[in-house]
């Protein structure tokens, strides 16, 4: 008979018991593996649709395109080249102001294996663009993680013209721009929903 | 501005890796049988019906009672069924063409997925004899 075996560093309160388990003596009196490394690795060749590779060329220039919906006027950022509510082709570019709010936003106290560029804590939060009507992630900094709030305004810090490419990093992060808060309910897609609803008001009137 | 006609750039490409450094903590039953990999011993588990699973499970599979008897099977079983892999994938533990069997291991009832060497698709066949071989 054998206990459960745990690894080093677990708390013995968080250990569930399982039931003992008989070992046959070839391997009752060895040290017990007790955790193997399982990496998983995923290579992509990434060719961007046709639409996002005008984004990223355009982006690579500081500026930030959207598609708008050929059905409502809805704007998507980044371009997909479609709506995909209503499965129709959407290829206006409209070009986009690199300055919103925040929509929604998570502080992370976890590290990334392998991300010694991004210390903890950070912030992740869905931007709204002016003029959008989704939002898309990106990194919020220039303030302390605890004061980022949902509706807080924001604008794009650019890298040096230098470093500029066609790639999705030439927004550092999101700093605040000191202007007043978007009210949280029209914050993010709460903002969508109220702008539908106006629309729909508008239809009945 | 409208469309998406990029046909007169060259496309933009990228390689992108995506990699998860995941340390999975093993439980008894699992961290058993890999211990027994580390002693050059296979070992599986006796279900309630009494039949002997390679690798072993925690729960049977059928009536999902809690598995605790460990049991030590032979390192000689028979192919079960085969397939020839040629060319190896990519990341494959070996690097020329090799068969894949399910081999059921002598005091086993299930058996147990793994490569066979041997030179060429022409010497494998149901049936076969095989046992395993271990690292020095």
């Amino acid at each position: 008979m054998t206990n459960t075996p745990v690894p080093d560093g677990v708390p013995t309160d968080q250990v569930a018991e399982g039931p003992p388990i008989d070992l046959p003596p070839s391997i009752s009196n060895v040290e017990p593996v007790l955790s193997v490394r399982t990496p998983i690795r995923l290579e992509y060749d990434f060719i961007p649709s046709a639409a996002a590779q005008q984004y990223l060329r355009a982006y690579a220039s500081k500026r930030i395109l959207g598609n708008r919906s050929p059905v409502d006027g809805a704007v998507f950022v980044p371009p997909r080249g479609v709506d995909p509510r209503n499965g129709v082709v959407a290829d206006e570019m409209v070009d986009m102001v690199d300055r919103g709010h925040v929509g929604s936003f998570c502080i992370t106290h976890l590290p990334i294996p392998g991300r010694r560029d991004l210390p903890v804590p950070y912030v992740s939060a869905w931007i709204h663009l002016d003029g959008a009507d989704i939002g898309f992630l990106g990194l919020v900094a220039g303030c302390a993680a605890t004061d980022v709030r949902i509706g807080m305004r924001v604008r794009a810090v650019w890298k040096p013209d230098a470093e500029l490419a066609a790639t999705a990093e030439n927004v550092l992060h999101w700093e605040p721009t000191g202007e007043p808060d978007v009210p949280v309910d029209e914050a993010g897609n709460r903002g969508w929903a109220l702008r539908q609803a106006a629309t729909r008001g508008g239809d009945d009137a | 501005m409208t469309g998406h006609d990029v046909s007169d750039t060259v496309p933009l490409r990228a390689d992108l890796v995506i990699e998860y450094p995941f340390i999975r903590t093993t439980g008894p039953v699992v961290g058993a049988f890999l211990t027994g990999l580390r002693e050059a011993v296979l070992v599986g588990i006796r279900r309630v019906d009494g039949t002997v699973m390679v690798p072993p499970v925690e729960y049977d599979p059928v009536t999902s009672e809690s598995l605790t008897e460990v049991v030590e099977v032979s390192s000689t079983g028979t192919i079960v069924s085969w397939t020839w892999v040629d060319p190896p994938r990519p990341g494959s533990p070996w690097d020329t063409p090799h068969g894949l069997a399910l081999v059921l291991l002598d005091g086993a009832d299930t058996p147990l997925l793994h490569g066979v060497l041997v030179d060429s698709a022409d010497e494998l066949a149901t049936g076969l004899r095989v046992e395993a071989v271990w690292r020095d």
